[in-house]
């Protein structure tokens, strides 16, 4: 089947198997490989993307029902001359990362938890990304980081490519 | 609590003219992190290498039964799937002999078949392998090979295997790979005034990092093979391969891409990787494979899994005497580190005290379960959890505070070698300093009136205190010594290459040997590259593991910069026609003056222009350090549901000298959640017949945010003279603080009920239960 989606900002149009997930899609499709996946039980929140301003976990929708979507991926955050988006900002500054592999899902939900609450407490930082699992930083960073970005401005809770599509 | 204004962008320290204060201890923001966050780093299973083109996809039949005679392997219908280019079976294998298990001192039965042929030993003992065309057409065609298996009774217990009646490898005729140590002497707690005793199940959890399994191989037209998977060290993966294969290890080009979390249990290679390996060679394609969370859960080794029983004995006033530790490891069905983890926790036993009398005494026991490897600690934590258990049950017994009882063995401060009764030689320590500090930080006066306070108020949530500290040993002789490769060059246009044996997957050693490099040369951080994981570059090399990296393969980097500066002075000198002991370093410049004339000099970049300027060194330790700090744990339980919060935890913890306080910090925060994980929520399960009933992340609870509070970091550095950096190990040690802690904090939030010990994970039930039981005892004492 074909589906058309907007991916960070470029308009794509795939021939794609019905049952294909969109995490796969987005990795072995469009060929990007920074959304990771991390278990088979919508549990561990490594492939979360932000699809339509939400931040879904892209292993339990399916390319099929992301058609004629707007869907932004880590790769999309950074602006055109690779200034760091508020989110990888503040995650480089508090040391927010090791291995790297929740990064990018931790990211793309770090980013949904200020669009819901643009200046979170601790406590509510921790519970907007209970469903990201992280075994490196003991989240402690992770908390630290998210706070900080979200004195930067409304910007940390948006994607950049909600204003701008390139056809 | 530290604020990131102090943060480094290293640029603007290296080129202060003339002169900079040391980069070493100031918290440089990682290089590695541009690229993660913005592209995500390449682990293997993202590979686009053109040697991986049209490589098909390996995927794994496993036994869904614990312990069972195979009677057949039935794959006709998967080959007429779609995509199926081939199907392995145990018959296909007639080039490959079983693998042997990896130490001399184990039951040589005990070999493990690359693919079943006659017997499975647990849930996840791989069958077959399916090779397709598309990943998903794996999973499909996998699903179509029928598999006909006769059961036989599972050993799921350490219990039930030490009672030899159900055998895993009958031609062994013993479930014990391994046993070390003798009993103690029937005298042993002789003359001590109370002696207590009580059996403590450190339990069998699972490291979940979160980038699972995966390996790529393929051949070239040369007859080498290039395998890329996802390891903590490259080396030490290549030797296996080459082992288990057969073939000279020149022949093999071991690439380790980016690792997502290893926690030991990537050290080495799986059988797995070198299984690709050969599948490619067998069907003449690349081959490439990464599990799925589910595989990954029954097929990846597990950490701990003892079940010790743990015997204090001393005086009223609160003097222990005498202190053993009898233990079973349960190793799973096949032997891997498992099986030498025991030496690790009686080496280890006494921790911090200076009791008088220790005794240990260990088994490694096969079960029929998934192997058992290291996990963050590796040995250590289950010993320091089962001392820091004793000394507070000891501290019940004759109704003193733990901190005073601890006060009272804790070995004095020291700055001279010290061998304990196990024959560990601890480098230094302050171990009173550390709790002092730690109970200090936390205010233990005033949470100690605060619990009395819930007490006697009858509060629904009461107040836990947990105290541990601990002692480890890190940088240990892993099988390649204590020693650490490494190479440094300059290149004529001012950047620098380091290459190393070390294999970072998270811990920063790109930044931090960088600095170290840095911290000599003057070359700014950002112009060096840290090169790893990839034999043919590096072909020696001991990895990361036992907290090891900094004090052998940094001391090795810092060595390496020394000697190029010296090179550089014999070649500077013949450039500038000086007298080779009037060069100084000139950091600012990123080369060498004439002293007292300044302007007259030459980078090393242009010396590397004359000619490569290049040194290879061999640092070695000589012998492993010894760590040490004091956590104190402050939980909330609900008495009621029996559910414990952690809603504190401070920490001391002294690795000596800090290279970069932001990473160090980082690993620390990573170890503390790890032992949180242990002590309140995970842990592996099995059914009775032997089937896992935590196979998914929706069944396994892995340690989330919400379960977790920012934790308060104390400073305090002893440096080591082991190594001219003055480092010890710091990844694991926030683990091995953090369990007991925890455990005694949710133990001691119960204690006024009459509880005395709660196994690992202290759960909501267990917590319950143990109030009832303890309330049920009370009672009946009281009738």
């Amino acid at each position: 089947m074909q589906v058309s989606i907007v991916v960070n900002g470029e308009q794509r149009t795939d021939e794609v198997e019905p049952r294909l997930l969109l995490a796969h899609y987005l990795r072995e499709v469009c060929g990007l490989k920074a959304t990771n996946i991390g278990c088979d039980s919508t549990s561990c929140g490594a492939c979360t993307v932000v699809v339509d301003g939400l931040s879904v976990k892209s292993c339990t929708v399916l390319a099929a029902q992301a058609d004629g979507a707007q869907v932004t991926t880590l790769e999309g955050l950074a602006g055109p001359d690779g200034e760091l988006h508020p989110m990888q900002a503040a995650f480089r500054a508090e040391h927010g990362l090791q291995c790297g592999f929740c990064t990018p899902g931790m990211v793309m939900a770090a980013i949904g938890v200020l669009a819901d609450n643009p200046d979170p407490t601790d406590r509510e930082v921790r519970e907007g990304l209970e469903g990201n699992l992280c075994r490196c930083t003991g989240y402690h960073n992770i908390v630290r980081a998210v706070r900080a970005a979200a004195q930067a401005g409304p910007a940390a809770g948006q994607v950049p490519q909600a204003q701008e599509v390139q056809a | 609590m530290r604020g990131h204004k102090g943060l480094v962008e290293c640029a603007s320290l290296a080129t202060t003219k003339g002169w900079r204060m040391s980069i070493l201890g100031t918290r440089v923001v990682r290089t590695e992190d541009p690229l993660f966050l913005t592209r995500g780093a390449t682990y293997t299973d993202d590979l686009t290498d053109d040697r991986l083109t049209g490589a098909l996809h390996a995927t794994f039949v496993r036994s869904q039964v614990a312990h069972g005679r195979l009677l057949s392997v039935d794959t006709s219908s998967a080959l007429e799937a779609p995509g199926v280019v081939a199907v392995v079976t145990a018959a296909d294998l007639s080039d490959l002999v079983p693998l042997p298990p990896p130490f001399p001192f184990i039951n040589q039965a005990m070999t493990r078949p690359w693919l079943a042929s006659d017997r499975v030993r647990f849930v996840g003992d791989p069958i077959a392998v399916v090779l397709t065309e598309e990943r998903y057409q794996g999973e499909d065609a996998a699903e179509l090979v029928v598999v006909d298996i006769d059961p036989l009774p599972a050993v799921v217990s350490t219990a039930a295997a030490a009672a030899d009646e159900v055998l895993l490898f009958p031609e062994a005729g013993t479930n014990v790979m391994a046993s070390f140590g003798e009993p103690a002497a029937a005298d042993f707690f002789d003359g001590c005034e109370v002696v207590v005793t009580q059996a403590v199940v450190n339990q069998r959890v699972a490291p979940v990092p979160l980038e699972s399994r995966a390996a790529a191989a393929s051949w070239g037209a040369d007859g080498r093979v290039t395998v890329w998977c996802t390891n903590q060290g490259a080396q030490q993966a290549r030797g296996q391969l080459a082992d288990w294969l057969k073939i000279d290890p020149d022949l093999i080009h071991l690439v380790t891409p980016d690792v997502g979390g290893g926690f030991g249990a990537k050290i080495g290679a799986d059988p797995e990787y070198a299984f690709v390996a050969w599948l490619a060679k067998h069907v003449g394609r690349p081959v490439r494979w990464a599990e799925s969370r589910s595989e990954n859960l029954v097929g990846m080794l597990h950490g701990r899994g003892q079940d010790q029983v743990v015997t204090i004995g001393g005086r009223r006033d609160g003097t222990v005497e005498a202190y053993s530790l009898v233990f079973d490891q349960d190793c799973g069905a096949y032997p891997r580190i498992g099986a030498v983890l025991p030496t690790l926790t009686m080496l280890m036993a006494p921790g911090v005290y200076g009791f008088p009398k220790v005794h240990a005494q260990g088994r490694a026991l096969a079960t029929t379960t998934t192997s058992i490897g290291a996990y963050r600690g590796a040995g250590r934590p289950e010993a320091t959890a089962a001392v820091e258990r004793a000394i507070d049950l000891f501290a019940a017994e004759i109704g003193m505070d733990p901190a005073e009882v601890r006060r009272k063995n804790l070995l004095p401060a020291f700055s001279e070698p010290h061998t304990t009764p196990m024959g560990a030689t601890y480098d230094n320590g302050d171990y009173p300093a550390a709790l002092d500090k730690a109970l200090d930080a936390a205010g233990y006066a005033d949470l100690r009136a605060e619990q009395a306070r819930r007490r006697e108020a009858g509060d629904a949530r009461q107040l836990g205190i947990g105290l541990a500290v601990y002692v480890e040993i890190t940088g240990a002789d892993n099988g390649a010594g204590t020693k650490e490769a490494a190479e440094l060059e300059v290149h004529p246009d001012g950047t620098a290459t380091v290459l190393t044996g070390t294999s970072p997957h998270g811990q920063g050693h790109a930044t931090a040997w960088a600095m170290i490099a840095s911290d000599q040369l003057g070359i700014p951080v950002e112009k060096i590259t840290v090169v790893h994981g990839d034999t043919d570059r590096v072909p020696q090399g001991g990895g990361t593991m036992g907290s090891r990296s900094l004090q052998q393969g940094g001391a090795a980097v810092h060595q390496a910069a020394g000697e190029l500066v010296e090179l550089a002075r014999k070649r500077a000198a013949e450039k500038l026609e000086a007298n080779p002991e009037d060069l100084v370093v000139d950091l600012g410049l990123a080369g060498l003056a004439v002293r007292g004339t300044p302007g007259v000099g030459v980078t090393f970049a242009e010396l590397a222009a004359d000619q490569r300027l290049l040194v290879n060194t061999v640092f070695n330790a000589n012998a492993p350090t010894f760590p040490f700090g004091a956590h104190v744990a402050v939980v909330e339980l609900d008495v009621e549901s029996g559910k414990a919060q952690v809603v504190r935890l401070v920490a001391v913890d002294d690795a000596g000298t800090i290279v970069n306080p932001l990473l160090a910090e980082g690993q620390r925060h990573g170890g503390f959640a790890q032992g949180v994980a242990q002590a309140l929520l995970e842990e592996v399960l099995y059914d009775e017949d032997g089937n896992p009933t935590t196979s998914t992340l929706a069944d396994y609870p892995f340690i989330s945010a919400t379960e977790l509070p920012s934790f308060e970091l104390v400073d305090m550095a002893t440096p080591t003279p082991m190594n001219p950096l003055g480092a010890k190990g710091i990844g694991e040690a926030g683990t091995i603080g953090s369990t007991p802690a925890v455990q005694n904090a949710v133990i001691d939030a119960a204690a006024h009920l009459g509880v005395r010990h709660i196994d690992m994970p202290t759960t909501p039930m267990r917590v319950f239960r143990a109030i009832q039981q303890a309330g049920h005892i009370a009672q009946q004492e009281g009738n």
